[in-house]
C-alpha cells in the first residue's frame, strides 16, 4: 500500500466534509471529556471512600451511671469492671477486629474539650458525664453488622454505633450522581457514533465515483475502506485530544484555581495530576477506535464488494 | 474463459427473471457481441461476469473459477484480471489522463516504477500519446473513451468487458473505438461487448449472442445485428 496515496485521499475527504468533520470532532471531544470526567469522578469517590473508611470506627459506648434512668439498656447502672473485661475479651477473640482501644470517660472529656473549645457547652460538662467506650477498627468496614449483633444488648453496653452509616448516605448520593453522568454519557456516545456513521456515509457517497472505479479495477475492500476509516479515526483523535485538554483544564480550574476546591475543602484528598494523566491515553485510544469502528460499520453496508 | 450453465437470476421484488436458464461458453481470444433490446438481460449478464451480482440457480465460471464459490475477499483479485469499459467512461474529472490510468494501478498497490513505465505505453497504444497531462473535460468523447480503455487494459487483462462503449459516440468516432477494441482482441484478450449499434455489429462479423426477455435466443458465429429496433 502506498502511504502517500492513502494520506492524500484522507486529506481530500476531510476537506470535502469540513463541517461534518468539525461536528464529529466536537461531539467526540464532548462525549469523551464527559466520559473521562465521570470516570475521574468515580475514582474520586472511590479514593474518598478508601480514605474515610480507613478512619471510621465502630464505637461501643458503655453505660454511664447517669444513663441508668434514661436508657433501657443501662437499667443496672454504670458498667462494671467485670463487664468491661468481658467486652474486651470478646473483642480480642473476634477475627474481624483489626485493633481497638479503650477510651475512658476522662479521655472522652479531654477530646471533647479539644474539639469544642469555643463552645460554651464544653465548660458546663464534667468528666463523669462523659461515656466510656471502646473504639474498634474493623478489617472490613462493611462488616459492621457482625460487631453490632455481638455487642448490642450486652450488659453494660449502651449502644453500638457505626460511623460508616453516616458516610454511606453521602457516598450513595455521589454514586448516584456518577451514575447519572454515565447515563448522559451513554447517550452522548450514541449520538457521536450516529454522527460518525452519517459523516462516513456522506463521505463515501461524495466519492462513489472513485470507489466505484476502485472496485472495478480490483482494489481490495481494505484499500477502498482504509481512507474513510482513517478519516474517521483522525477526526476522532483530534476530538480525543481536545477532550484530554478539557480534562486537564477542568481539573486545573476545579481543584487548583478558579473554584479552587482544594483550598475550600481541605479535608478531601482530591485527585492529583497523575490520576488525570492516567486517563488521557485511554481517552485518546477510545477517541480513535470508536470512530474507526463506526466507520467500519457504516461502510459494511455502503461499500460492498 | 466464460461459461454459463443454466443461469437464472431474478432481482428482489421483480416477478420476471432478468436472466432465464442461460447456458453458453465463450472461449479464450473470442470477440463476442451481446445484443438485445433494453431490459433483455445484457447488463445482468455482464454484472454476473463481474460478480457484481450472484446467480439464483446455475453456475457462472469466469477464468476457470466458479464465481458462486469465490469468497468475497478474493473477488478483487479476480477483477484485476478483467478490464471494464462503460458507456459513460467513468473517468475521474479532477485527475489528468495519465493520473486516471495510473489510479487503476495505484489502488491495487503496484510499485511506482511499474506505473511510470506502463502508463505511457498503454496511452500510446490507445492513440493518446502526448495527451498525458490533459484533463478529461478537455477531451472529446472518443478520446475519453480511449482513456477508459487504456485504464481497463493497463493491467493486461485476460478479458475485457465493454458495456455499450460506443453508446455516447458518433459513428465516425465509434469506428475508431472498435478498431482499438479489435486490436486489443488480437493481442489475445477476450472481448465481450454489449451494444445497440447495428452498423458496428454488421461490419465486424463477430460472434453475436442475442438475449430477449432474459432468454438466450440466438448464438451465431460471424453474425449480424439481426433485428430492427
Amino acid at each position: 500500500m502506498r502511504a502517500q496515496f492513502v494520506l492524500s485521499e484522507i486529506g481530500v475527504g476531510l476537506r470535502r466534509n469540513l463541517t461534518m468533520t468539525f461536528a464529529v470532532i466536537v461531539s467526540v471531544a464532548l462525549s469523551l471529556a464527559l466520559a473521562g470526567g465521570s470516570w475521574l469522578a468515580r475514582e474520586q469517590v472511590d479514593s474518598m471512600k478508601g480514605y474515610w473508611y480507613d478512619k471510621v470506627q465502630v464505637s461501643i459506648f458503655l453505660c454511664n451511671k447517669n444513663d441508668a434512668k434514661t436508657d433501657p439498656n443501662c437499667t443496672k447502672g454504670a458498667v462494671t469492671e467485670e463487664q468491661k473485661k468481658d467486652v474486651e475479651k470478646q473483642l480480642k477473640a473476634l477475627p474481624l477486629v483489626d485493633k481497638y482501644f479503650h477510651e475512658s470517660a476522662e479521655d472522652a472529656y479531654k477530646h471533647y474539650k479539644e474539639q469544642f473549645s469555643d463552645s460554651p457547652l464544653a465548660d458546663s460538662l464534667t468528666p463523669d458525664q462523659m461515656q466510656e467506650s471502646f473504639r474498634v477498627k474493623l478489617k472490613d468496614p462493611t462488616k459492621f453488622q457482625v460487631v453490632a449483633s455481638a455487642f448490642q444488648g450486652r450488659p453494660g453496653v449502651q449502644e453500638v454505633q457505626d460511623q460508616k452509616a453516616l458516610l454511606d448516605n453521602l457516598f450513595g448520593l455521589l454514586n448516584g450522581m456518577t451514575l447519572a453522568a454515565l447515563v448522559v454519557l451513554a447517550f452522548m456516545l450514541a449520538v457521536a457514533m450516529m454522527l460518525i456513521v452519517n459523516t462516513v456515509r456522506v463521505s463515501a457517497f461524495s466519492r462513489r465515483r472513485e470507489t466505484g472505479i476502485m472496485r472495478l479495477v480490483g482494489a481490495s475492500s481494505f484499500y477502498i475502506q482504509m481512507p474513510f476509516i482513517m478519516e474517521a479515526a483522525f477526526a476522532g483523535l483530534v476530538g480525543g485530544g481536545l477532550a484530554c485538554l478539557m480534562l486537564l483544564v477542568g481539573r486545573y480550574f476545579l481543584i487548583d484555581h478558579g473554584l479552587s476546591l482544594q483550598t475550600k475543602v481541605p479535608l478531601i484528598n482530591f485527585l492529583g495530576w497523575g490520576e488525570v494523566a492516567q486517563v488521557l491515553p485511554l481517552v485518546l485510544v477510545v477517541g480513535m477506535l470508536m470512530p474507526a469502528l463506526a466507520a467500519l460499520i457504516a461502510l459494511r453496508k455502503y461499500l460492498k464488494v | 474463459m466464460i461459461r454459463f450453465d443454466n443461469v437464472t437470476k431474478t432481482y428482489p421484488r421483480q416477478n420476471r427473471p432478468a436472466l432465464r436458464d442461460v447456458s453458453l461458453e465463450i472461449e479464450k481470444g473470442e470477440f463476442v457481441f451481446l445484443v438485445g433490446s433494453s431490459g433483455s438481460g445484457k447488463s445482468t449478464f455482464l454484472r454476473l461476469i463481474l460478480r457484481e451480482e450472484r446467480t439464483d440457480t446455475g453456475m457462472v465460471h469466469v477464468l476457470g473459477k466458479d464465481l458462486a464459490r469465490l469468497s468475497n475477499w478474493k473477488v478483487p483479485q479476480m477483477r484485476r484480471q478483467l478490464g471494464t469499459v462503460f458507456q459513460d467512461f467513468r473517468l475521474l474529472p479532477n485527475k489528468t489522463v495519465a493520473e486516471n490510468v495510473a489510479f487503476a494501478l495505484e489502488v491495487i498497490g503496484k510499485p511506482r516504477g511499474t506505473i511510470r513505465k506502463t502508463v505511457p505505453e498503454v496511452l500510446d497504444l490507445v492513440g493518446l500519446g502526448g495527451k498525458e497531462d490533459r484533463m478529461p473535460g478537455e477531451l472529446s468523447g472518443g478520446e475519453q473513451q480511449r482513456v477508459a480503455i487504456a485504464r481497463a487494459f493497463v493491467n493486461r487483462p485476460m478479458l475485457l468487458i465493454a458495456d455499450e462503449p460506443t453508446g455516447n459516440l458518433d459513428p465516425q468516432t465509434s469506428v475508431g473505438i472498435m478498431r482499438l477494441l479489435d486490436r486489443i482482441n488480437r493481442t489475445g484478450t477476450t472481448v465481450v461487448m454489449a451494444t445497440h449499434d447495428q452498423n458496428i455489429v454488421d461490419q465486424m462479423r463477430k460472434r453475436v449472442i442475442e438475449l430477449e426477455k432474459g432468454r438466450l435466443v440466438r448464438d451465431q458465429s460471424r453474425g449480424v445485428y439481426g433485428y430492427q429496433h
